[in-house]
This record gives structure tokens, C-alpha cells and sequence, in this order.
């Protein structure tokens, strides 16, 4: 039965059916809903773990990492600056291959100030070494998350699920809780066997000379293309559960014979499929869904985007004085087809500038009336309020 | 199989064991005080424990992979997480119903600087976690840069003397004051050259429910520039001085401290380092300089009343002269 819930409070009440033994977190727009969600859980007797309210988010990071190898489901929660501040730990973390579980309410980063949403955080931390998911939907936040704890735990690899700040967090809509018996049956309980035990005990973080450091990172880079098959076996399996799927690594969606493809990350899918079926008479499109950026699914994709002429990857970050961030990794995955795509890469959205229903025939219109692929750009830039020099 | 001769060092070894978290062969330098004081902490803490330890020489000497000395489940993560970490690991053992305790090992950057907002956290959320600074007075493994610790007028890579200064020109931060602050269950000082001391307050802490702090003056011979076989003698005289006043406190009150019978003057244990020799010139401001350590040495004896006039079975001319076994073994 659908609930009508708030998209973080949802979240909230997922990550209590996943049993989390220690969650830590430290509060920052977007992402308090869900914390004060799981407090509440716990103050109500509903939830039965250590909530953790640190005074930071490196500690945020550091108490979850902490808690992980000590044996005990371990969970947080952050966005923006929060993800920056435990930007270092967050590299520790995926290092040592310890499995947990973070949502990042997605959220753009300072300065200026700007607290709503883009991706821009969680691009920041994208060599981190963790999964990262994105989500389309709250519907496909809650499964994610429940899948992302079998992720993290079978691959012994951190898994960041990354929501839409408040178009998502914030949204309130019908939505399917899982019940207490499936998320039971499809998560076993928590073991990690490199955890810190006075019986056996082991050195974790030790220092690493350069004779064995290029080990130490191809085998974290070979167990991130080894998730690839657990994301998408977590998927499957929990589609049979649930009879929900996210998608695993991507999901083509709108019409799959368009010549034309727009890929996207996170929710502004939803807009562009809507803004398709409201516009019978513009061209078609191909959606391409990218679920998971961190592995990046490079099969996966060459084979999505087969018979494209051309393809959009509309993202919700830069990499000033680069461009795009995605839009360069599809090109060098799609570059050796025997005929790759014209690949049009624009940025759209960033700091919560809403995507409205026309970002659609704008698109469409734009690059069907280019004969070559267009530089990089931010869409809806009102270069009359910026200095000559800048325009 | 060799006989061992019955009064070896070797076979009184093996009469006595005792439990060792921390092994020797690791890469400390000669004279370490801070593998010294490591050491002692984790024999006295015993084998019940996990250990969550800052980035620093500790952790360095102790873990070049694949090799480790340590005998005890230990993590290192990062530099100023240390604090945060042990509580985590805190919140895993409460949550499991386990009494393992937590002990997080940092030097002085890690504890006064980089460390410190994680630890104060740590303690006003009132973690069971044993907190152990190595105190050696500045950033060592990365070659002996000034930290919030260092002592003033103390030459360091980064508070060079020259002509238009004096080594350090801030004073070392009163970190336990700042633990005292936070009224937490139990805080102490201690020194390697006491080692007697230093056991009872680690056996102490390791009873304490709730976070407990201890902060051990631990010579750095490459650092401080000092011969590394008086290492002992150095501590002492820090000790001895009332520069490094070493004191317990319960819920932030002073409970005890170790008195001093006769306080030498500072410049006997300026005088044996080197990151004090400019001190020790014909300039003026050398002597203004000493005037202001041993000021500094006087207002700890007068603040924590170190002299000891009463009936105090230890003091420190005797409390490192201890036997195992014998009396004044607390």
C-alpha cells in the first residue's frame, strides 16, 4: 500500500527496516529531514541503535567508519560542504574496503552560499573509491537503499546513494515502504570479516610503502568493476522481492528506436520524460539513465547508446575550465564504436535553477539544428547580468 | 635447547610474564619515549582493548606493511579523526553488548590541534573511551615542526631562532585545563620517568566508565636533541622543574598530583636539549627567555601546590625507583 511520505522521511524509515547498529551524522541542508527521521525512530523505541549526533561531518564519517569495523551496521548522512568536510575520511574509508552506507542529499557547493540542488558534491568525492548510485525517484531512493547495503556488504565497498535535495529529499508523494520480513529476508545480518576482534587482532591502516601501494589500488579499482555485477544482481533479486527494479547500472527508457539519446543522472528525468509526452510533435528521444557513475558501466552504455546519432549527456555539475564531468567519461566510453554518437554535453540546473518542462524542446532544438557537437555549456546563462568579460 | 643461567635477565623475564600490546622490533629511533610510554599503557591496559590511533611516528614505526608490533586489534584512519573514530568503535561495542574498551592513541598534533574538535566532541558525548596523547611537543614524524604543544622559546624546523626571534613565541596550550573543562570522569598527567605512575593511572582510566584522558610526556630524543640513553633523566627533570606538572583530576577537580620535594631549576633540563641551546648564549634575550620558563615552571608549582610538605608516600625523586613486586608497586 503507498503512503503518502515525505521523500527524506521515507529514507528514514528504509534505512530503520535495513537495521542499522550505529548511525552518525551531523546536520546540513538538505539531508536533516532524514537524521531527524531516524532520531525520532529511535527516541520512539522504533529503531534500536546508536545515534551518534557528532559535531562534525569528519566525524560524521569517522564515527560510521569506526562503528563499520567494530562490527556493527554503521550508516550517515550528508550533502555540500558536509561532503567536502569528510572528503578525506571518505577516501579512507573506501580504502581500508570498509562497507557502509551513506545517503547524499544532493546539493551544490560554496561559495557563493547556495543551498539547493545540483551534484556537484557528490562529484567532488567521484575518485573516492565508493559506489555511487543516483536515483530518479524517492520510490527508486527507498529500494536503492535497501539494495545498497547487500552492495556495500558483498563487495566490501562503501556505497554512496545519491538523492535530488529537496526536489527529491523534500518531495512529498505515494510511496512503497518495504515491509520489515523483505528487507529481512534479502539483507543478512552484518559481518565483516576484517573487523577489529581482541582475539584476533589485526592492523587496519597500516602504512603502505610504494612497493605494495599500486597493489593496494588496482585491487580497490578491480573490486569496483567487480560491483558491477552485484548492483545488478541486487537489483534483480530485490525486483523479485518487491516487484520494483532501479535499473541497475542504467536503464534505457523513452523510445528506444529514437536516433537522438539524452542522458541524466538523478531526477531530472522525470521532467524530460514528462516534457516528451507533452510534445507529440518534437523529435523523440532515447533516455539513458545512469544509476551507477561509480562503476562506471562502460559496456553497458556503448551498448544503450547503439543506432544514436546523437546523444545529449545533460549533467548536474562542471569541472570549471574543464566542462562537463560526465559528458568527457561517455565520450571516451562510446569513442571507439564503429559509429559513436555526436555527443552534446551541457550542464543544466546548477545551484536549484529550476528545470523547467521547455529544457526538453530546448535541447531537442538545439542539437538537431548543430551539424557538429557543440561546445560545453551551462544552459539558461543570462549573460546580461555578467561583466563583458565574463559573457 | 640452550640452558638459560637461572638469574639471566631472560629467565626473570619468563618467571614474570606480563602482557605486551605493543612488541619490540619496531622502527622507533633509540630512546623513543613515546614507544616507551606506548608500551607501558598497553601492558597495563591489557589485552581487552582496541586501539584507534592518529596519524604520527606511533603509528608509523608500528605498522610498515606487512609488518605490525602491535599485539591488539588497532586501526589508524586519519590525522584529526582519531578521537571521532574511537567513538565509533565505542558505539559498535555498546550496541553488541561487549565491554571492550576503546583507547584512542594520538600524539600532540592529533590531540591539541588537528584532533582536538573530535575529541572534545568525544568527551561531551561522554564516550567510555580512553584518550592517551603522547605528548613529545611537536609534529616529529614530519620533522619536528612547532604544534600547539611545543613549549615557548622552543626551537622547532618551523620556530627557528634567529635574529629577530626566540624559537616559539606562544606558549604551550594548557590542553588538561581544556579537559578539565569538559568534566569528564577522570584526567591525568604522566611521564615516562615514572612509570609506577603511569601504570596506576592507566589501570585507573581503564576502570573509568565514560571518557578518560591521559596525557604522557614522552621525549622525542631527534627532536628535543638529546642523547637517546637520557631519555629517562630528561623526563624526570621536566618533571622535577614543574614544567611538566603531573596531576589527576576527577569531574575537572584536582584530586592529586606527584609533589616535588625540592624543584630544580629549569635550566638543568633546558640544558640537555638542544631545541634549547639558544638559551644558553651571552644574549640578553637569552636570559629573559630562561627567566620566563622558570616563571612559568614557578606558577605550576604554586597553581597545583606541588610542593610536597605532607605525608605523600611517592614524590618525584623516588616514585620512578620502583621493583616489580615491590611497595610501591600501585
Amino acid at each position: 500500500m503507498a503512503l503518502a511520505l515525505e521523500g527524506s522521511l521515507a529514507l528514514a524509515r528504509t534505512i530503520a527496516l535495513c537495521r542499522p547498529q550505529v548511525v552518525a551524522a551531523y546536520p546540513i541542508t538538505p539531508q536533516t529531514h532524514i537524521v531527524e527521521g531516524i532520531a525520532k525512530l529511535v527516541a520512539d523505541g522504533q529503531l534500536n541503535c546508536e545515534m551518534v549526533s557528532v559535531e562534525s561531518e569528519h566525524s560524521a564519517a569517522s564515527v560510521a567508519l569506526g562503528a563499520a569495523v567494530a562490527g556493527s551496521r554503521a550508516y550517515t548522512a550528508s550533502a555540500s560542504q558536509g561532503i567536502l568536510l569528510m572528503a578525506e575520511v571518505l577516501f579512507d574509508i573506501a580504502g581500508l574496503r570498509v562497507p557502509l552506507v551513506m545517503t547524499c542529499a544532493n546539493r551544490a557547493l560554496s561559495g557563493p552560499l547556495n543551498i539547493w540542488n545540483d551534484q556537484q558534491d557528490s562529484m567532488a568525492v567521484r575518485d573516492a573509491g565508493w559506489i555511487q548510485l543516483y536515483c530518479a525517484t524517492n520510490q527508486e531512493a527507498i529500494d536503492t537503499t535497501v539494495q545498497a547495503f547487500r552492495i556495500a556488504e558483498r563487495c566490501e565497498l562503501p556505497v554512496m546513494v545519491c538523492v535530488d535535495g529537496f526536489t527529491l529529499t523534500h518531495t512529498l508523494e505515494p510511496l512503497e515502504l518495504p515491509s520489515a520480513d523483505e528487507v529481512d529476508g534479502f539483507l543478512p545480518a552484518y559481518v565483516f570479516r576484517h573487523g577489529l576482534n581482541p582475539s584476533d587482532p589485526r592492523s587496519l591502516g597500516t602504512l603502505v610503502a610504494p612497493e605494495h601501494f599500486s597493489e593496494v589500488r588496482h585491487a580497490h579499482h578491480q573490486a569496483l568493476l567487480r560491483s558491477m555485477t552485484e548492483i545488478e544482481q541486487a537489483d534483480a533479486d530485490w525486483a523479485a522481492v518487491v516487484g520494483r527494479h532501479c535499473g541497475g547500472l542504467l536503464e534505457v527508457r523513452g523510445d528506444p528506436d529514437a536516433r537522438l539519446g539524452i542522458l541524466t543522472l538523478g531526477s531530472v528525468l522525470g521532467t524530460l520524460e514528462d516534457a516528451m509526452d507533452m510534445n507529440p510533435d518534437l523529435p523523440r528521444a532515447r533516455f539513458i539513465k545512469l544509476r551507477s557513475f561509480r562503476p562506471f558501466p562502460t559496456e553497458a552504455l556503448r551498448e544503450a547508446c547503439a543506432g544514436l546519432d546523437v546523444l545529449i549527456v545533460l549533467e548536474r555539475a562542471i569541472s570549471p575550465g574543464g566542462g562537463g564531468i560526465v559528458g568527457p567519461e561517455v565520450q571516451m566510453a562510446l569513442a571507439n564504436l564503429e559509429n559513436p554518437p555526436r555527443v552534446h554535453n551541457f550542464a543544466a540546473g546548477l545551484g536549484g535553477r529550476d528545470l523547467s518542462l521547455d529544457l526538453y524542446e530546448r535541447l531537442v532544438t538545439t542539437v538537431t539544428q548543430a551539424a557538429s557537437s557543440q561546445p560545453f555549456s551551462i544552459i539558461d546563462v543570462d549573460t546580461t547580468l555578467l561583466p563583458e568579460a565574463d559573457r | 635447547m640452550n640452558e638459560q643461567p637461572l638469574h639471566s635477565l631472560e629467565a626473570l623475564r619468563a618467571r614474570q610474564p606480563r602482557f605486551r600490546g605493543l612488541e619490540s622490533g619496531h622502527r622507533a629511533c633509540q630512546g623513543c619515549g613515546e614507544a616507551l610510554a606506548a608500551r607501558l599503557t598497553t601492558e597495563a591496559a591489557g589485552p581487552d582493548v582496541m586501539i584507534a590511533n592518529a596519524t604520527g611516528c606511533l603509528e608509523v614505526f608500528t605498522t610498515p606493511w606487512p609488518q605490525s608490533a602491535w599485539r591488539l586489534p588497532w586501526i589508524h584512519s586519519v590525522f584529526g579523526n582519531v578521537a571521532a573514530l574511537a567513538a565509533g568503535m565505542e558505539a559498535a561495542q555498546k550496541q553488541q553488548g561487549r565491554s571492550t574498551k576503546v583507547l584512542a592513541f594520538a600524539g600532540d598534533g592529533g590531540t591539541f590541534d588537528i584532533g582536538f574538535q573530535a575529541l572534545s566532541g568525544m568527551m561531551e558525548r561522554g564516550h567510555d573511551v580512553l584518550f592517551v596523547c603522547y605528548d613529545n611537543e611537536a609534529y616529529m614524524n614530519t620533522g619536528v615542526q612547532r604544534s600547539g604543544s611545543t613549549p615557548h622559546a622552543a626551537m622547532t624546523t618551523t620556530s627557528p631562532p634567529g635574529k629577530a626571534r626566540m624559537g616559539k613565541r606562544h606558549m604551550k596550550k594548557d590542553i588538561l585545563s581544556i579537559i578539565a573543562a569538559h568534566h569528564i570522569p577522570y584526567a591525568a598527567t604522566a611521564s615516562v620517568a615514572y612509570p609506577s605512575d603511569l601504570r596506576k593511572k592507566v589501570r585507573r582510566a581503564m576502570a573509568t566508565e565514560g571518557p578518560s584522558f591521559l596525557q604522557i610526556h614522552s621525549p622525542c630524543p631527534l627532536g628535543w636533541g638529546h642523547d637517546g640513553a637520557r631519555t629517562i633523566e630528561v623526563a624526570r627533570l621536566a618533571v622535577q622543574t614543574g614544567l611538566f606538572p603531573v596531576i589527576e583530576m576527577e569531574r575537572g577537580e584536582l584530586i592529586g598530583t606527584l609533589p616535588i620535594r625540592t624543584a630544580k631549576p629549569v635550566s638543568e633540563y633546558l640544558k640537555l636539549q638542544n631545541r634549547f641551546r639558544h638559551l644558553f648564549g651571552a644574549d640578553h634575550r637569552a636570559r629573559d627567555e630562561l627567566e620566563h620558563l622558570q616563571a612559568l615552571a614557578n606558577r605550576n608549582i604554586d597553581r597545583y601546590d606541588l610542593r610536597g610538605v605532607g605525608p605523600e608516600k611517592y614524590d618525584t625523586e623516588g616514585a620512578d625507583t620502583v621493583h616489580r613486586g615491590g611497595d610501591r608497586w600501585a
